[in-house]
């Protein structure tokens, strides 16, 4: 790569060209202003494919919540409040600290922009800690998208489960380790540009645990009795699932013999069936002998696979997307923090710091749709 | 025009020839000096070897389709998988048709070597972001072949829930694959839509840019308004497969049906990512060729973007026998007829700018009439499958094979074959035989009517898509479809045995071989690295009055009357043009 920036800048010496770009404008610019209105023009475009990205599961939670409201309130209950507002109260925060970075890096600050960045990045952390304690206590609970779903109100804390806030936690205790023992080699190197590195990102790296702190503490006292009093409200009908049984009518048993692990067709045939009779529920009365009384009930249960299920694949995807772009900008702002102690911002240079922090806004922006969305409305 | 001989006394602007340190072509060398280019020139050829090695590998998928329906039993797979066989054939032809030949064909092959040549701009804005978007477009690719190895795909190109969802075969790569090329299509409609915004040189206008690249800037709307949609969907369909999240599954409360309406919101737009370019491309071939101003050009820019924008209304008819509302599926309809109004606008302002235009028959020109006249075909039969009543009986017969075959190979194809033939000299500063060229674009034309034509008629009489075998009354029809595509493929290798000769025994190129005024005709052939010097003065990109044939030296070249001469050309001290 290097043969042909070397060969372009020949060439432009021998065309005449000049030679007054600054190092940071690529030399396809012709001025800074236009490097930085291109990324510009650039990121909100980005933006807004992000935007359309998570409208998807938008759509997708409102044509749910449309079709079953009663399971999104149900459901909604099992979401713990005060860690949602804590987390939504970080990621306001940390827009603002980001808002302050970008001025630190137009006026040149640079060590008040490498602080906002660490700050920002802090956040980020504890919001991650949060969000892995809200994780693995409902995966603990079985709270699972609908195929994984195990949740028994009559048992809601089984004993025997893998414990997934270590497993979680293990990559962020490896990184923590990581960047201490960068720290702790560069202070003895006396590499100060390595400090001026290492120290932030020890301070976030810990932060994910500051997180997990946080969210125990509030976890062990939280909304977790609202769900407990909404299931001793909820009339524990599970004679409902008893009456949603297939029909033993010859027809489908010769089918349910046919069914065998390769043969998907019938096997989507039966559950096709299934599916008709337990949508016709317990209106239909049926012929056949092996049907229970049917139960027609007022307040059904929602904390089933069938229906909680959906709720939590939402859930999960919505907040799992938006994790992941946490974790991306967690990835971006490690790189500014870099750039910013090696002091490569200036006044007529700042271009990626902005764009980082129009990402980083959106992505809060989103959780504060999120969070009202999935665990206010009720 | 260019017709008469040239004006003498009057100063003859011709760049020449580049020299080998310049011509973007050899100006570095070695295999790294190309794989990490940056140069979108080198970055679009190294996406045409791509798509095009895409494209054969689909195409012959797309002769065993053919071959095996040679017979009302079929032909070609036999024993009791034979059904299956079929139908991961014509997934895999259909899948890599669509993500990886036709979506990136124009645009991001031919796109990358033009726009920013067109505009008179040094690169695309995010050189890095371009390179990516190749990488990404490879390793899609790699997913697709990697679905290929394991265990096939059978699913159509369409991967409905809830078959989807089911199927023992590959999904999950494939839709990873197709996922990765979303966004290598997001990142190059996103950095030709900042190139074209923000790299324009003084004096280009909006309204003095080539159609091509309206067109490629209503495409890049649409690429980056789109695709994420599909990224979610495809994404959604692999969390459903790894965890069963239900969304799209009856048996968790989910619906399949939501599944096609996702999907099709992405790909009735992409249906127009195919075939923007190509109408921009058409209407540079026709009026370059016509040696004629371009009609209404105007109209054609805006119904660019008008189609763009009502793309994204119609998805609906593809879903009219999916169960929606009778009023949704009304207001679909109508919407569908809307968005056939900027195309007509489109198709009448080609056939005025040709009309008392001096048409030169060359290949470029008559793979541009034969997508004329294959372009109508298919949008009318569109607006058949628009019609409720008719697309009741219609829908997932032949007939729609028909039609969108005669939109995305009559059409994008086609022009893509026009687009390539005009710009080889271009790109790489050889002239290939015209003889040759126009027996390509004939026998091509041809065999495209062969194959398809009969596939309307079947469609209509009720031969359904997607079947391995068939009743025996439809047997003619089909055989003379399979003939068609055998005399397609023998096109198509003309074609690309005549582009490959010129390589080799080719002539060298002129800087301006069809006599166009657009700006990529003004540096030489093949481009210098750095495109332009300094930035070209901009004209109108369809006055032709000033370009004239040179006789002499079988070139056309741009004539400057004596009082319009600017300083002439000298060598500049170096430091001249100290003005940023
Ligand atoms: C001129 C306006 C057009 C109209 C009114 C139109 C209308 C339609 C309709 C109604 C269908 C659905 C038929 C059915 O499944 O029953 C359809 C299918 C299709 N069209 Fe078009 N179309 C137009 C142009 C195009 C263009 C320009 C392309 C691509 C370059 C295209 C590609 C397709 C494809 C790929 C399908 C089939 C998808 C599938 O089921 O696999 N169409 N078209
Ligand atoms: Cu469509």
């Amino acid at each position: 790569m290097s043969t042909i920036e070397a060969a372009a800048e020949n060439a432009h010496d021998a065309h005449g060209h000049d030679h007054d770009h600054p190092s940071f404008l690529a030399h396809h610019f012709d001025t800074p202003e236009q490097q930085f209105d291109s990324g510009k023009l650039g990121i909100w475009l980005f933006l807004v494919t992000e935007i359309l990205f998570f409208s998807g599961m938008f759509c997708a939670y409102a044509i749910f919540r449309m079709l079953r409201p009663d399971v999104f309130e149900g459901c909604s209950q099992f979401l713990n409040t005060k860690l949602g507002a804590i987390n939504t109260g970080v990621l306001l925060f940390s827009s603002l600290t980001m808002a302050w970075a970008v001025r630190c890096s137009q006026v040149k600050q640079d060590r008040g922009l490498v602080a906002m960045l660490a700050a920002t990045l802090s956040c980020a952390m504890i919001f991650l800690g949060v969000k892995a304690i809200e994780y693995s206590h409902k995966w603990e609970m079985g709270l699972l998208p609908a195929g994984l779903y195990f949740y028994d109100p009559a048992n809601p804390h089984p004993e025997s489960h893998t414990n997934y806030l270590f497993y979680i936690c293990l990559p962020f205790m490896i990184l923590l380790g990581g960047v201490v023992a960068w720290l702790v080699v560069s202070l003895a190197t006396r590499n100060k540009f390595h400090v001026q590195c290492a120290m932030p990102l020890t301070v976030a790296a810990a932060c994910f645990f500051v997180g997990i702190g946080l969210g125990m503490v509030l976890e062990s006292g939280g909304s977790e009795h609202a769900a407990d009093e909404y299931q001793a409200h909820a009339t524990t009908e599970l004679e409902q699932t008893a009456a949603i049984q297939l029909v033993s009518s010859g027809e489908s048993e010769v089918l349910e013999s046919l069914a065998t692990e390769s043969n998907t067709g019938i096997q989507s045939e039966l559950s096709a069936r299934q599916r008709q009779l337990e949508n016709a529920g317990t209106a239909i009365v049926q012929e056949g002998d092996e049907i229970a009384g049917a139960i027609v009930s007022v307040e059904e249960n929602v904390m089933t696979q069938r229906k909680a299920g959906v709720f939590f694949s939402i859930y999960y995807c919505m907040t799992g997307v938006h994790a992941i772009h946490i974790l991306v900008g967690i990835g971006f702002l490690v790189w500014l923090l870099v750039r910013a102690v090696r002091q490569d911002f200036n006044p007529q240079y700042f271009g990626p710091v902005d764009y980082v922090g129009l990402y980083w806004h959106l992505v809060d922006l989103i959780w504060i749709y999120l969070f009202p969305l999935l665990y206010l409305i009720r | 025009m260019s017709a008469g001989s040239i004006p003498s006394g009057d100063q003859i602007k011709d760049p020449g020839y580049p020299t080998a340190s310049e011509n973007y072509l050899t100006n570095s060398k070695g295999a790294l000096s190309w794989l990490f280019t940056l140069d979108h020139k080198r970055i679009g050829v190294m996406y045409l070897i791509g798509v095009m090695t895409a494209f054969f590998a689909a195409g012959l998928l797309a002769l065993l389709i053919r071959l095996h329906l040679f017979r009302p039993d079929g032909a070609v797979f036999t024993g009791p998988e034979a059904n299956n066989w079929y139908n991961q054939v014509f997934t895999l032809h259909g899948a890599i048709m669509v993500f990886l030949f036709i979506i990136p064909s124009i645009p991001a092959a031919l796109g990358n070597f033009l726009v920013p040549v067109m505009l008179g701009a040094k690169d695309v804005a995010f050189p890095r972001l371009n390179l990516s978007s190749f990488y990404l477009w490879v390793f899609g690719a790699i997913f697709f072949v990697g679905a290929l190895m394991a265990s096939g795909l059978d699913t159509g190109w369409t991967f409905y829930t809830p078959y989807s969802t089911t199927t023992d075969t590959s999904v999950i790569l494939a839709t990873s694959g197709a996922f990765i090329l979303g966004f290598s299509s997001i990142f190059t409609g996103l950095n030709f839509i900042v190139t074209i915004n923000t790299m324009r040189p003084p004096g280009m206008t909006w309204f003095r840019m080539p159609l091509f690249l309206w067109a490629t800037y209503a495409t890049s709307i649409i690429q980056v308004l789109a695709t994420p949609v599909l990224g979610i969907t495809l994404l959604l369909l692999i969390a459903e497969r790894v965890m069963h999240i239900g969304i799209f599954d009856p048996e968790f409360n989910g619906d399949p049906v939501t599944f096609q309406h996702f999907f099709w919101f992405y790909s009735h737009p992409a249906v127009y990512i195919m075939i923007l370019p190509a109408f921009g491309v058409i209407s540079d071939l026709i009026s370059v060729h016509s040696h004629k101003r371009i009609f209404g050009y105007r109209f054609i820019a805006y119904s660019s973007i008008a189609i763009a924008l009502l793309g994204f209304l119609v998805w609906g008819h593809h879903m009219f026998t999916a169960g929606m509302g009778p009023m949704t599926t009304i207001i679909f309809s109508a919407l569908t007829f809307t968005v056939s109004v900027p195309s007509a606008i489109k198709v009448f302002n080609w056939l005025a700018t040709m009309y008392k235009g001096s048409i030169s028959l060359t290949t470029p020109m008559c793979f541009a009439i034969a997508f004329i006249f294959l372009f109508t075909i298919g949008g009318l039969t569109g607006l058949h499958l628009g019609t409720l009543a008719t697309d009741m009986h219609l829908h997932d017969t032949y007939f729609v094979v028909a039609h969108f075959h005669y939109v995305m190979v009559g059409g994008t194809l086609v022009s893509f074959l026009g687009a390539l033939f005009h710009w080889w000299p271009k790109m790489f500063g050889k002239m290939y035989s015209e003889t040759g060229g126009r027996l390509a674009a004939v026998i091509i034309f041809l065999g495209f009517n062969l194959t398809f034509l009969p596939q309307f008629v079947l469609g209509s009489r009720g031969m359904p898509r997607r079947y391995a075998t068939y009743d025996p009354e439809f047997q003619t029809l089909h055989q003379i479809s399979t003939i068609g595509t055998l005399l397609l493929g023998v096109g198509l290798l003309v074609a690309l045995f005549v582009l490959l000769r010129s390589l080799v025994k080719g002539e060298r190129a002129p800087a301006n071989p069809w006599g166009g005024a657009t700006l990529e005709w003004q540096c030489t052939s093949p481009p210098p690295f750095y495109n332009f010097e300094r930035p070209p003065a901009v004209g109108d990109p369809y006055d032709f009055s000033d370009i004239f044939w040179d006789t002499e030296n079988e070139r056309y070249v741009t004539v400057e009357p004596d009082r319009k001469i600017a300083p002439a050309e000298q060598p500049e001290p170096a430091h001249a043009e100290g003005t940023h």
